[in-house]
């Protein structure tokens, strides 16, 4: 017996859109470099859209808080915020560079880490999925941001970035379940890599049976991954389980009041060539978090 | 008009996703509002148009996470397909036989979503059931009280009468 017209259109588009999907994660499951043409097109759209929205949800708030509930004191809040958070990036550039010329350069022989280019840029929306740790920023590959580049803030690290389109950016949140960098325990020196749990908590694995973790430890970027230069403040050691060698790190940033962040943009650039030095933000952003 | 109503309502369900999550930071935010809208939109319009709500809802969360570009509409759509289908076959203009509506398609999102990502070796998940109940039950207790809102809009009620004496006379898609 024949199906009724409509019901053979129906499975039929069903079997279509199934087929689409299916082919669309099977050209993206082999490991390729770049971003397909959709993701950038559907990112730039939205960001778009993003912006407009963020826009006037800013100038309500604009308006509230700088005239009618805080005259006055939030712009002197913050040029102070501004300027500790400078500081704070300062210390950060100044601590990498000091533990590079004592353990590396001292010791081996090795150049010291060269300043960092970096470009500031806004947080104007969080993930679009609940499964997802990210977030959107405001500029793109205008401003030279590219896939893979590092994200940080004046405290540490943010994560990288997964998607650039012309004016904006999403960023993999170092705390998603599939991000990950190579890190270092600052006081013994071992080496691990720093997984997200997705919960918010970061962990510390891949490390020596015999590895000298403790709780309180400081974990820092070891720079091996390619991805994250070394010396980059991850988090703190929370937790350490001896029994599967499970190691909790709580992130040192604090990804509920994310507003500015900096991207850096060049992790090799030499002194000489005449972009902003470490802990400076090159234009396009203030720096706060 | 149904199909620019569906795809502004998921264009808004974007947005108040990214600025609620932008809001809780690192908290994991127990509702998804554009599955949530995606199972309205296949209750509203029927399955046709959850599947292809879905498929583009979905799709535009893959690209806005930086997550595998399909995933997310693969599964989308065909939670909003089948509960567009549960919608013509079963009763569901009650708050009850709907809550369990959005409960088993947010239930069913997750796993397909989880078991692809599991499959292809890309995201692990430790643990998953807290977190998927979680999310199920805060999508359905949103998508109650939107449909709850829904219904309060004059000639959605007789848009639902309409489709029950459709389904009746075994017309309705």
């Amino acid at each position: 017996m024949a199906l009724p017209d409509t019901t053979r259109r129906v499975r039929y588009l069903f079997v279509a859109v199934m087929v689409g999907h299916i082919l669309l994660i099977s050209t993206q499951v082999s490991p390729r470099p770049g971003v397909t043409l959709l993701q950038a097109s559907l990112v730039t759209a939205m960001a778009e859209i993003h912006r407009l929205a963020s826009v006037a949800w800013g100038s309500v708030w604009n308006v509230w808080d700088g005239y009618v509930a805080l005259r006055g004191v939030r712009a002197d809040n913050q040029r102070l915020v501004q300027e500790m958070a400078a500081l704070r990036v300062q210390v950060q550039q100044e601590r990498a560079a000091f533990q590079t010329t004592e353990q590396l350069r001292a010791l081996l022989g090795l150049r010291a880490n060269v300043p960092w280019k970096m470009g500031g840029a806004d947080v104007i929306g969080g993930g679009a999925s609940p499964e997802f740790r990210s977030a959107v920023i405001n500029r793109g590959t205008d401003a030279g941001f590219n896939r893979d580049m590092p994200v940080i803030t004046a405290t540490g690290l943010v994560g990288r970035i997964v998607v650039a389109s012309a004016h904006a950016a999403t960023l993999q949140l170092i705390v998603d379940r599939s991000a990950a960098a190579a890190a270092i325990v600052e006081r013994s020196r071992v080496q691990g890599v720093i997984m997200g749990n997705g919960d918010g908590t970061l962990r510390l694995d891949y490390l020596s049976a015999t590895a000298d973790v403790q709780r309180g430890d400081r974990i820092s970027t070891s720079g091996v991954d390619g991805i994250y230069p070394k010396g980059i403040v991850v988090g703190v050691v929370e937790r350490v389980e001896k029994s599967g060698r499970v190691v909790t790190v709580v992130p040192v940033v604090d990804f509920s009041s994310l507003e500015t962040v900096l991207v850096i943009v060049d992790a090799s650039m030499p002194p000489e060539a005449g972009g902003p030095a470490a802990g400076q933000a090159a234009p396009g952003g203030p720096v706060k978090q | 008009m149904s199909v620019i109503r569906s795809i502004v309502a998921i264009v808004v369900a974007l947005i108040l996703q990214s600025l609620l999550a932008k809001a809780v930071g690192v908290a994991r935010l127990p509702v998804d509002l554009v599955l949530v809208t995606v199972v309205s939109i296949a209750l509203l319009y029927g399955r046709v148009a959850g599947l292809l709500g879905g498929s583009l809802a979905g799709l535009a969360q893959d690209a806005m996470s930086g997550g595998v570009m399909g995933i997310g509409g693969l599964s989308a759509s065909l939670s909003g397909f089948l509960a567009g289908f549960a919608g013509t076959q079963f009763i569901v203009t009650q708050s009850g036989p709907r809550f369990m509506l959005f409960l088993g398609a947010s239930a069913l999102r997750s796993a397909i979503f989880m078991g692809l990502y599991s499959l292809l070796g890309l995201r692990r998940f430790d643990q998953p059931f807290f977190d998927l109940a979680l999310l199920a039950l805060g999508n359905a207790c949103v998508g109650v009280v939107l449909f709850w809102a829904i219904e309060r809009r004059p000639g959605v009620s007789a848009r639902w009468r309409t489709r029950g004496e459709r389904r009746r006379k075994g017309r309705y898609r």
